[in-house]
């Protein structure tokens, strides 16, 4: 077992091994299970992300509250004129994270990674960087395996919860996995996975959370898009051989100090940020009317 | 602590939340196995904080209900959960409520079975998906549903906790963690244990026939 990056890179030692193989094997014991077992979970994981990454693609999923929806396609629509700035394989996996993000909100099937109001994020960027790798399904598998480590050490010594630690722990924590699983899935070294971990967890260091009414929706989905963005360039940092300076296991830390000290309003209460903007709080009343909880009092800020 | 990879990519659940969707359907698949999977004639969701207000927002009326029925995080029927439990003849009812010192995402549960049981609990959900039940039947609990668990209402008396263990261990039931509590000394005291593998129904007969012991809940691992 590891609690830490340190120590699972102490348990990797000169051994040749993974970050995927140790989180691997540690399964197998915790779970009792075969290696075959846990990468036909991963494969079962990873159907479900793919579906998800691509159903919002070709038709525009609407999300049940009937605000939002539809990015997903208006991205991939926008790939096909070449007009976009970022590279291919950027641009895809944004579109693939909104269509997971807006699946996720229209009641569909998702995997939480690690949570459900960051589910896009992961499964993004992996499919989108595997595609341009042409990466076998075996090295897909266990690059999800290595994010899955980096969101273990992430729980264990801080939290993904928005409601805890804010968006920094949620879209942060799913940055943090998928720029460690594409680092692997590039060649990169087990250390190099925990550098483009640490920079992409900074890259949002303090990032609330705040969505409007509530909802897993806005600004959730673009914040999905962008972890793409985050977790890509913090890859290819790390590939270049660009270090974090502060250790990941620091960064987690200070993460978890940061996510204490933002005031419960910014931590998924919809109390402050875009929440409380004047259009956030129209778009609420839209929703729920004067107040879903009756509108007569001061608990929840909507009705002010 | 060990945390199985299963828990960070995971649940593969129907969205849109895991707190207030994948949560609230493992509180109500909570209920479920308390009322011993009867069927339900009548259900009352209390809400507080948080899951009152964006209730249908997030699905968690959908969710909760869908738990109630059995059904698991990642089924699709969840969206339509409300419509099957009308066509069911399950009457279903809605309240917020403030129930306390308690999680912000919290709900009290009555449910009355078609044989005329009732049963409650309270039930938190912490992050994640992942679930507490806090009280069952007007008694403090503690379970996460990760095992399977079994919940004795007995009479604070020397010995009936030897018992109990004693019963397990005859069927070869291993206990994970264990708790204890009573109103006050000599008064009605709850024992919940945690297990590494189910636990027979026997067990429950067993200590059922017991001295002191009123009342034996099993509850499968439901998350």
């Amino acid at each position: 077992m590891y609690h830490n990056a340190k120590e699972l890179l102490a348990l990797i030692g000169d051994s040749g091994k993974s970050i995927a193989d140790i989180v691997i094997e540690n399964e197998m014991e915790l779970s009792e299970m075969s290696r075959e077992a846990v990468m036909e979970q991963l494969q079962y994981r990873y159907d479900i992300m793919y579906k998800a990454c691509h159903d919002g693609l070709e038709k525009e999923v609407i999300s049940i509250s009937g605000l939002t929806g539809g990015t997903g396609k208006q991205m991939w629509d926008f790939i096909q004129t070449g007009k976009g700035l970022q590279d291919m394989t950027t641009q895809k996996g944004i579109a693939y994270a909104l269509s997971c993000s807006e699946v996720n909100a229209s009641m569909g099937l998702i995997v939480a990674a690690p949570t459900a109001g960051a589910c896009g994020i992961l499964p993004g960027t992996l499919i989108a960087v595997a595609e341009k790798l042409e990466s076998s399904q075996e090295d897909i598998l266990l690059a999800l395996a290595a994010a899955a480590g980096v969101g273990q050490i992430i729980t264990k010594n801080a939290t993904v919860s928005g409601a805890e630690g804010g968006c920094q722990a949620e879209c942060g924590a799913a940055a943090s996995m998928a720029a460690a699983a594409i680092t692997q899935l590039c060649g990169g070294t087990p250390a190099q996975c925990f550098e483009a971990a640490a920079i992409a967890m900074k890259n949002v260091m303090g990032l609330v959370c705040d969505p409007v009414a509530g909802l897993v929706e806005m600004p959730c989905t673009k914040r999905n898009a962008s972890g793409v963005t985050n977790a890509i360039l913090c890859c290819d940092l790390a590939m270049a051989g660009i270090t974090s300076h502060i250790p990941f296991d620091e960064v987690v830390d200070a993460m978890f100090r940061v996510g204490k000290a933002l005031p419960s309003t910014l931590r998924e209460t919809a109390l402050g940020g875009i929440a409380v903007t004047p259009t956030g709080l129209a778009l609420k009343e839209k929703i729920f009317g004067t107040g879903g909880c009756g509108g007569n009092c001061s608990a929840c800020g909507g009705c002010q | 602590m060990n945390i199985s990879m299963f828990d960070i990519l995971g649940p593969v659940m129907i969205g849109p939340s895991s707190s207030h969707t994948a949560g609230a359907q493992r509180i109500g698949k909570a209920m479920y196995m308390i009322s011993g999977k009867e069927e339900i004639s009548s259900v009352k969701f209390y809400l507080h904080g948080s899951f009152s207000h964006t209730l249908s927002g997030h699905g968690t009326d959908r969710a909760l209900v869908a738990g109630l029925m059995g059904m698991d995080a990642s089924d699709e029927r969840i969206r339509n959960s409300l419509e099957i439990a009308k066509e069911r003849g399950i009457q279903v009812s809605f309240e917020p409520q403030d129930l306390g010192d308690v999680h912000p995402n919290t709900v009290k549960i009555i449910a009355v079975t078609k044989s005329g049981k009732e049963y409650s609990m309270i039930g938190s959900s912490v992050g994640g998906g992942e679930v507490e039940i806090v009280e069952i039947n007007g008694t403090k609990a503690k379970s996460s549903g990760k095992y399977p668990t079994i919940i004795v209402t007995h009479i604070d008396r020397l010995g009936v906790i030897s018992k109990i263990s004693s019963i397990l261990a005859h069927h070869e039931v291993n206990i994970v963690t264990m708790s204890n509590s009573r109103e006050k000394k000599g008064s009605t005291a709850i024992t919940m244990i945690e297990a590494d593998h189910s636990i027979p129904a026997e067990v429950k007969e067993q200590l059922e026939e017991l001295d002191y012991i009123k009342n034996v809940v099993i509850i499968e691992k439901f998350a």
